[in-house]
């Protein structure tokens, strides 16, 4: 059962106002449990969470590089396994989306791909926040961030979200789910699963940022929720390569999602874009009847 | 004891078996290759009870080192030239986070052009890296000083990476006799890993956070005394070692022949013996040449060499390494050690790229050192001249 009481990340760290990542944080250290062993890449949770001398961590926590953090897993897994200790102490990467779809993929492959015993969990804020908002593969299409500006030439990100998941469903990883903060008891319930069976796990969460998307920091829950509503972003669940659950929504257009944001705001000023907003809403359709959430 | 003749790398595969790393995480390159498949089989025959993982990279080896040592386990890793450069980024990073970790460098060249064969291009790179670095003479130096990093660098008053460095090919698949020492011996010599901290859930704490400018330089501070406190360390470790296992290890540069030497080499690694042969011979022929082997390059032994140089007349530095540009980098430490001193010292880098390096071109740099040419590339090809 997950232990709502748990407080492993501690108040006082440096996170924007209305950050979602380090809300997820909060909610995935309650399904995680005690006993949980953190390692986190470099990225806005390392940084806002550890300037030394000062931790946000009540759990034992190590960061290392931008693209190690499975690596780490792997070797913090062999040396628990060896003193007889796993089990008793379980293993939990917490990375950035950059960390993860991007720079850290090699390592995430190898770590996957042996099978080490550990939960991998993707903080999705959908660019490179902590560097001062660059694209990353898990950037949305046509988001506007500083590397992929929109412009005179540009709607922005030209590239769909990378399907990490899906890569290491191919890996055989025997659970592979998203979620987000704005489903906390979802959330929460994912993370204790994944933590509880052996073999690499992975959870891709979605955490909206308001200073990177560029919203008031008052709306963040909404925000994730319009994302889930809208069918951009899909609650699932694949076990063993099977889909298994998936949030079923009475889907409404992208528009008042995008609408919501910052980056997206280029597609609407000086006039709508229809043929870019139709692009995405071809996005949203093709999540549906992949994944099935469509209440008829 | 027991002199056994077997190949370099398994040597010191036998002699990490004996270290009882729990934790092995190495990808194979030439020449570090037979290390790797050794320890695989000494793991794979239960010969000893460690964790070995395959990782996808030496990215991940070196990652994966860092995070089973700060996990509590005593790691092993090996790995050379390409295999050394792609894992920069986490040298520097383990050795910030003051892990004891020991990692075998079979010395090759480093590409472009690609080359599989041996200078010492490699881990001289890492120079800057805050890793300890000491350097075999022949195979028993490679594995007797495996033994020695381990207790060095796991002194609670060092904390640090070292490097075991030996000449690729030239020691890692040469067969030579050497004596493995006893199990029994080896355990009492280094005790069980006692990490300083470790990831607990029981005694939470955090590793690896960030320094702001008020902190960063006093980390780095304290990560340059502990380095210079190691050359204490290896003396006191190595004189132990003497005691234990009847080879002295208790100083930082070996000598030959230095007592009234006027012209002194001074080089690193395998080299040190084809010198030893040569001195050998010119003092036959009556001149007065003697050796410097430097065994521990970091910390460098700055005032050991000052020391030892005090009635040199001139001395010549053999680099099989060079700061493109510049000069070899033992060269310009040994400048920098002598600075003040009235003593010429010259440099010749040579052997790079497994380029042979034989007796008669030791005789040759000591004739150039005294007509007083040096600082140069030794032995081209006469069609780049
Ligand atoms: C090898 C390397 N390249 C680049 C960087 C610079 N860098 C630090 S954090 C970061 C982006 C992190 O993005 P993400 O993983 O998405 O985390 P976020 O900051 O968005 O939470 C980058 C590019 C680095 N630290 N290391
Ligand atoms: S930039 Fe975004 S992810 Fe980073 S701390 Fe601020 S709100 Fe959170
Ligand atoms: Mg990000």
């Amino acid at each position: 059962m997950v232990d709502r009481k748990l407080e492993n990340f501690d108040c006082g760290h440096r996170a924007c106002g209305g950050c979602g990542a380090s809300a997820a944080v909060r909610m995935i250290l309650k399904g995680a449990g005690e006993n949980t062993i953190v390692v986190s890449p470099t990225g806005c949770l390392e940084v806002f969470s550890t300037p030394y001398p000062e931790t946000a961590w009540k759990t034992p926590w190590i960061h290392s590089l931008f693209e190690n953090a499975s690596a780490l897993a792997s070797g913090i897994e062999a040396s628990l396994k060896k003193q007889g200790r796993l089990g008793k102490e379980k293993i939990l990467v917490i990375g950035g989306d950059g960390a993860t779809v991007d720079i850290g993929t090699l390592c995430i492959s190898g770590a996957f791909e042996r099978g080490h015993d550990f939960t991998y969990i993707c903080y999705d804020n959908e660019a490179y926040m902590n560097t001062g908002i660059q694209r990353s593969g898990a950037t949305p299409y046509d988001a506007d961030t500083t590397t992929s500006p929109a412009g005179a030439c540009s709607t922005g990100n030209n590239r769909p979200k990378k399907d990490l998941p899906q890569i290491l469903v191919a890996h055989g990883s025997p659970y592979v789910a998203t979620a987000t903060m704005a489903y906390p008891m979802d959330l929460m319930k994912k993370v204790e699963k994944a933590m509880n069976t052996p073999g690499p796990c992975y959870i891709q969460v979605h955490a909206p940022c308001c200073t990177g998307w560029g919203f008031d920091s008052a709306k963040t829950m909404e925000i994730g929720r319009m994302a889930v509503e809208c069918g951009l972003w899909v609650n699932y669940e694949i076990e063993n390569g099977e889909l298994v659950s998936q949030k079923k929504v009475k889907r409404v257009p992208v528009d008042a999602y995008l609408q919501a944001q910052k980056r997206f705001r280029h597609l609407f000023r000086p006039e709508r874009n229809e043929a870019e907003i139709a692009k995405i809403q071809a996005i949203a359709d093709k999540n549906a009847k992949k994944y099935g959430i469509d209440i008829e | 004891m027991t002199m056994q003749i077997m190949e370099g790398s398994i040597a010191v595969a036998e002699t990490v078996r004996l270290c009882r790393p729990q934790v092995i995480s190495a990808y194979p390159i030439t020449p570090q290759t037979h290390i790797v498949e050794g320890l695989a089989s000494i793991v794979a025959d239960g010969r000893l009870d460690a964790e070995y993982i395959c990782v996808e990279s030496e990215f991940s080896a070196l990652s994966a080192c860092i995070g089973a040592s700060a996990a509590g386990s005593r790691v092993y890793s090996a790995t050379t030239s390409q295999g050394l450069a792609l894992m920069a980024e986490v040298v520097f990073n383990s050795a910030g986070m003051r892990l004891p970790i020991v990692m075998g460098i079979a010395n090759r060249a480093i590409s472009a052009p690609l080359s599989i064969w041996n200078d010492q291009q490699d881990s001289i790179m890492m120079r800057d890296s805050g890793w300890l670095q000491f350097y075999a003479e022949d195979n028993q130096e490679a594995l007797d000083l495996h033994i020695l990093a381990y207790k060095i660098c796991e002194d609670h008053n060092i904390l640090l990476p070292a490097f075991v460095c030996f000449d690729g090919f030239i020691l890692s698949h040469v067969y030579e006799s050497v004596d493995i020492p006893d199990q029994e011996a080896v355990d009492a010599f280094l005790g069980e890993f006692n990490p300083y901290q470790k990831l607990d859930c029981n005694d939470p704490i955090s590793f690896g956070m960030y320094a702001t400018p008020e902190y960063y330089l006093e980390f780095r501070y304290e990560h340059d005394q502990a380095v210079k406190r190691a050359a204490e360390a290896f003396k006191k470790y190595g004189k132990e070692f003497g005691e234990k296992f009847g080879r002295d290890y208790s100083e930082l540069v070996t000598q030959y022949q230095m007592e009234d030497a006027e012209t002194v080499l001074i080089a690193m690694g395998s080299i040190c013996g084809t010198i030893k042969d040569a001195i050998d011979e010119m003092r036959d022929a009556g001149k007065k040449v003697g050796l410097l082997g430097i065994r521990c390059f970091r910390p460098f032994p700055s005032e050991d060499l000052r020391a030892l140089l005090g009635n040199a007349k001139r001395v010549a530095v053999l680099d099989k390494n060079v700061s493109l540009g510049a000069k070899g980098a033992v060269a310009l430490e040994v400048k920098d050690a002598c600075y003040g001193m009235d003593l010429p010292i010259y440099d010749y880098i040579l052997g790079l790229g497994g380029r042979d390096v034989r007796k008669s071109d030791i005789k040759n740099i000591v004739a150039l050192a005294e007509e007083g040419k040096g600082d140069m590339f030794y032995g081209l090809r006469e069609e780049v001249l």
